[in-house]
């Protein structure tokens, strides 16, 4: 049986330490006496004696990590002997791992594939072996490309090569065996658990970016010079759902697969003809009413975002938005988009539905005058005809700029919305 | 097809090119009335006299020089260096004369000579006469260096290295002199610059030439028996020009990449192809790219350890398993 | 008789007036008066070209660069010797040199223009600008350059004379070196191949008395020439500021070569005015009365001026035309190098194989070259 070492206490005061240095390395064999590593305290850097004799099987706290007192550090026992990562007395057991979603239109909010959404095994994996050094990965050139083409996350395979490289090999089996997401109704979004027994985080300072600086920036100024008014409303997804599993079977041929989202920036669009109050901006002396609808919507990037425009929606088919869409999103992630890509919008659509977010509220990107955010489908009781049955709903929110049209108005556009998805074949007239 | 050794083919390229063109002359130390030292020229000289198959004395300087500043008036001397050891008393003849004076006349003027010879260890000869200089030859612009591993390559590449008018450095090997190979009796050429894929395989690619290529193919035997590794083996043949193209499809298709050289290995010639393979294959390499080279010292006398210093098919198949890791 | 000038006098009390008049030697003798004033032009135009290059060498150019980098081994002084060893060549006679190379271009007939052009580096230079003042060639004159290594073209001339022998044609090499040049091995191996093989070729020792700034008696062990005995040849010696001592002896040894294919060696005492090369500061090593001594009294070009005086072949207008036409030949030269173009960065790379020169012909494949 492994024996486990923890922080100790090393002063009266200490409450936390952190473990500078590893004097050992997993492997080693140690004699009781033996110094395994060196820790800092709130007083002074001491060194950490070990008690026990036998083979250091497992490091959980990498070197630079902040551990509590009480905390193990690592596990001392017979060579080749598996030592599970113990549950931790401080921290909370699954943490969610900080996934980079994928664009909204690549992923339908209904069935993730498998590959964009990297999910960890329900059961309480093992401590992974401590990266050489924090938060980079060792990967082969040939296996770091292979992931990118096929969207695999890196930082959660685990590698066979030297020094705990990712080979292609590795990239193989990942695709092979991802964990399972259950396609179906609704997006079963389970974040990852990390197990890891250390600090939520290498505590650091970030620079902050260009990027993340112009989103804070128009995110501030959107949300304290706009006067908001919020509408959200409940519609029923199964007609859209069925149209669009009935174009994707016939479609599937010749490749083309149509998410929930495209045909939900089409029937924007389509929408803002109807009420073309909603598609304007305020002018402080003038609002301009825009004769197109360039519909732009959210794609998560890693250290932000940024929202690429369909020009002249209002005149596309939904293929047309969903090709677009998605040479677009791919661009977005590639950070290739050039600006006459995400400037110009009228209109935007933000969708968290494939996080599993039901109802949400965004923020208006100026000069627009509205956003409409895009929840998940959800599988509920709903009354038909009287009767409660099972019913899939999907809730929007639209984000109103009162100066430039009012609560109505914005209810007669969420109605002509729910009108167009509720009956969805109107969308391809 | 008849079965020759590498020596004989080299004799009959000779032979062949010495009766095509009156403007050939072999020449060098024991070449004629010796037969060779290595019995690479035996009989020659009763075939095409003494004008043709020319004994010099112990300097290389001199007849190389010679031989160079004939070229230019257009005679084509294959000059033998006993052993390729010896071009560094020739050095300002072969690298500085031999490889720049076209470039110096702004192209006036060529120098088609050859100079052939072994260059290897792995006999017991110690560190002056073991050395393999195919790097330091071809790190210099002007000048082309071939290393056949067999006899079918040895004759084909002599051909073209007679025939090119460039100056064309040739570096054979005494322990592959009497290995036999299929040599067709019909006249061939093999072009310089292109290498040959002695062995496909899938799991990783061994980049090798000269005698390397027999050890490198015998390692392989033993890899896909015992290892169940398949590995593909890329005979450059040509060293300068490079025939770049055929490793790095290989590469490609592998991922993995072992070169293996007779080398010392500081400015190697497999130290320019792992610049090369990283800078054109990187997204391709599924690990580094190792190498296996002489061991870095000079050539070690005692037999049964120089055999240990060179690489070998051991050597080999251990250093395959370490770049399969 | 014609005007003695007085600077005859210095000549007449130097050794340069010899008890034997070299003119007389039947191949001097034969000369008409036009090819007797041509070699005195040719060693005039060899001394101004010169003169021309070292002026060019000292200045810059219109941008404030250099026009000249690198070495420049002036010929100045020793004009005799290459003028009259090129003068008795046949088309079957070749020649090839050191880096001291200016004065045999110009005496096999390659043009001033791009010679000059050559200093500058310039695409218009005789080797397109890749050579510079020690690699001039000229093959189509039978001149085969212009080498750096000091004794490295002794075993090319050698070389030279083998492919004549082989191809049986009647000529011979002169493959000239310096004083410092007899000490290298590869001459040594080059003598014993000539005289062993019975090669066509005069090996040519100009001797100005100094390798760089050591002179004859602290490098060389016995007489240089000497030396060929040893390898069973004959050899010769005679002075250089007498382009006519030279042509006698040289004509006899040339003989030799293409007639009964024996090779020999010459030495030819010569003397050059200014450094080793333009940066060599001189006055370690000699002293500038010695050169005076020697500009005063064995000139070459003041030797043979009052011979053809003498001799009533020249006159002095003529002679002053002739040195002005040179100095006009220079200075044109000097322009043209100035106007004309430095090659590109794209010329690089060519003329270093005949196969990538001859793309349509080339028979290899793969990378010639790499980055």
């Amino acid at each position: 049986m492994a024996q486990f070492i923890d922080m100790p206490k090393l002063s009266d005061t200490m409450t936390v330490g952190t473990l500078v240095k590893w004097l050992k390395k997993e492997g080693d064999v140690i004699n009781a006496g033996d110094m395994l590593a060196e820790v800092e305290t709130d007083k002074a850097t001491m060194e950490l004696e070990s008690f026990f004799a036998g083979t250091l099987l497992k490091i959980f706290s990498a070197a630079g990590a902040q551990v509590a007192i009480g905390d193990p550090l690592c596990a001392i026992g017979k060579p080749g002997e598996v030592v599970a990562a113990p549950a931790p007395k401080t921290a909370a057991s699954a943490v969610a791992t900080p996934v980079a979603p994928p664009a909204p239109v690549a992923a339908s909010a209904n069935v993730p594939k498998p590959a964009s959404l990297p999910a960890v095994p329900a059961t309480a994996p093992l401590a992974p072996e401590p990266a050489p050094t924090v938060g980079r990965v060792r990967i082969s050139p040939l296996a770091r490309k292979l992931a990118a083409e096929k969207k695999i996350d890196v930082t959660l395979v685990n590698g066979s090569g030297p020094g705990g490289r990712i080979v292609r090999a590795d990239i193989l089996a990942a695709e092979k065996n991802p964990p399972a997401t259950k396609a179906g109704s609704g997006s079963t979004f389970t974040g990852g658990a990390l197990s890891s027994r250390g600090p939520v985080q290498e505590e650091r300072l970030v620079p902050v970016s260009t990027m993340r600086g112009v989103i804070a920036k128009r995110m501030l100024e959107s949300t304290t010079q706009i006067p908001y008014v919020y509408l959200d409303i409940e519609m029923d997804a199964g007609p859209l759902l069925a149209l669009r599993e009935q174009l994707n079977t016939g479609l599937e041929k010749e490749g083309v697969k149509l998410s929930v989202n495209d045909f939900i920036l089409k029937a924007c669009a389509d929408a803002l003809r109807r009420v073309p109050a909603v598609n304007a901006s305020w002018e402080a002396t003038n609002i301009r009413r825009h004769g197109a609808a360039h519909v732009a919507f959210a794609v998560a990037m890693e250290d932000g975002l940024i929202t690429p425009v369909i020009r002249d929606a209002h005149l596309k088919s939904i293929f047309q938005i969903s090709t677009e869409a998605k040479s677009l999103g791919k661009k977005a992630k590639e950070k290739k988009l050039v600006p006459a890509e995400f400037t110009g919008g009228t209109f935007c659509v933000s969708n968290l539905g494939m996080m599993g977010i039901p109802k949400f509220t965004a923020i208006i990107n100026p000069p627009n005058a509205a956003i409409l955010a895009v929840g998940t489908t959800v599988t509920k009781p709903v009354v038909k005809n009287g009767q409660i049955v099972v019913g899939q709903t999907l809730t929007v929110t639209l984000s109103c700029d009162h100066r430039v049209f009012d609560g109505a108005v914005g209810a007669q556009f969420l109605g002509a919305l729910k009108t167009l998805l509720e009956s969805p074949a109107l969308l391809l007239v | 097809m008849p079965q020759i050794t590498y020596r004989e083919a080299i004799r009959h390229a000779l032979a062949e090119e010495l009766t095509r063109d009156p403007n050939v002359v072999v020449m060098g130390e024991e070449v004629a009335q010796f037969n060779g030292a290595y019995k690479v020229t035996d009989g020659l000289l009763a075939t095409f006299g003494p004008t043709r198959i020319v004994d010099t004395p112990i300097s290389e300087a001199g007849f190389i020089g010679l031989g160079v500043g004939a070229s230019m008036l257009g005679i084509r001397p294959v000059m033998e260096l006993m052993f390729w050891s010896f071009y560094s008393v020739a050095f300002d003849q072969i690298l500085n004369n031999a490889a720049n004076v076209r470039y110096m006349s702004g192209g006036q003027i060529n120098c088609p000579i050859v100079i052939r010879g072994p260059a290897n260890g792995g006999t017991n000869v110690g560190a002056t006469h073991s050395h393999t200089p195919e790097n330091v030859l071809a790190n210099h612009p002007g000048v082309k260096v071939v290393v056949p591993a067999t006899a079918y390559d040895a004759k084909g590449l002599l051909k073209s290295a007679i025939r090119d008018n460039d100056p064309v450095f040739f570096l054979e090997n005494t322990i592959l002199y009497g290995d036999k190979g299929e040599v067709p009796e019909a006249e061939y050429v093999i072009p310089l610059g292109k290498a040959d894929v002695k062995r496909v395989g899938a799991d990783l690619t061994i980049v090798t030439y000269g005698r390397c290529v027999i050890h490198s193919l015998k390692a392989a035997e033993v890899l896909e028996k015992d290892h169940g590794i398949s590995v593909e083996v890329v005979d450059l043949r040509t060293i300068r020009p490079l025939d770049f193209d055929t490793v790095l499809a290989s590469v490609k298709k592998t991922n993995r990449v072992l070169i293996v050289e007779e080398q010392k290995p500081f400015a190697s010639v497999g130290t320019q192809l792992a610049y090369m393979i990283q800078r054109e294959a990187f997204d391709h390499l599924d690990g580094p790219i190792h190498r296996l080279a002489t061991i870095d010292a000079p050539a070690i006398y005692s037999p049964p350890v120089e055999t240990e210093q060179l690489p070998n098919p051991a050597r080999v198949i251990k250093a395959v398993l370490a770049a399969m890791a | 008789m014609s005007k003695k000038p007085s600077a005859i006098a210095d000549i007449k009390s130097g050794s340069a007036v010899k008890a034997t008049d070299y003119a007389l030697a039947p191949i001097n003798a034969a000369l008409s008066s036009p090819q007797r004033i041509e070699l005195y032009r040719t060693m005039i135009r060899i001394r101004r070209f010169e003169e021309r290059s070292l002026r060019a060498y000292q200045g810059k150019n219109v941008s404030g660069g250099t026009n000249i980098g690198g070495f420049l081994h002036l010929y100045i002084g020793q004009e005799a010797v290459a003028v009259g060893c090129c003068s008795l060549m046949g088309k079957n006679d070749h020649v090839i040199t050191a880096y001291r190379d200016h004065g045999h271009a110009i005496a096999v007939g390659m043009d001033t223009k791009p010679l000059m052009a050559e200093l500058y580096g310039k695409i218009t230079g005789c080797s397109k600008g890749k050579g510079g003042s020690m690699h001039y060639f000229a093959p189509d004159k039978n001149f085969w350059g212009g080498h750096g290594i000091v004794g490295g073209q002794i075993p090319l001339g050698t070389g030279l004379a083998y492919a004549l022998k082989y191809q049986g044609k009647k000529g011979a090499a002169m493959a000239f070196m310096g004083d410092g040049a007899v000490n290298q091995g590869a001459v040594h191996e080059a003598y014993n191949l000539a005289s062993l093989w019975n090669l066509p070729v005069v090996f040519v020792i100009e001797n100005n008395g100094y390798s760089m700034g050591t002179s004859q008696a602290r490098s060389s062990a016995g007489q240089l020439a000497k030396r060929a005995e040893g390898y069973n040849m004959t050899w010769g010696q005679c002075d250089g500021h007498d382009v006519y001592e030279v042509r006698a002896l040289m004509d006899k040894h040339l003989t030799l070569a293409r007639e009964q294919s024996r090779p020999s060696t010459v030495e030819i005492d010569t003397y050059r005015y200014r450094g080793h090369s333009v940066a060599d500061p001189d006055n370690t090593y000699r002293t500038k009365t010695e050169i005076e001594e020697y500009r005063n009294k064995k000139d070459p070009i003041q030797v043979s001026l009052h011979k053809l005086l003498a001799e009533g072949v020249l006159t002095e207008a003529l002679a002053d035309k002739i040195d002005a036409e040179a100095r006009a030949e220079a200075e044109s030269a000097a322009e043209f190098a100035d106007a004309s173009p430095y090659p590109t960065p794209d010329d690089i790379q060519k003329d270093v194989y005949w196969e990538s020169d001859h793309p349509a012909e080339r028979k290899s494949e793969g990378r010639l070259f790499f980055d």
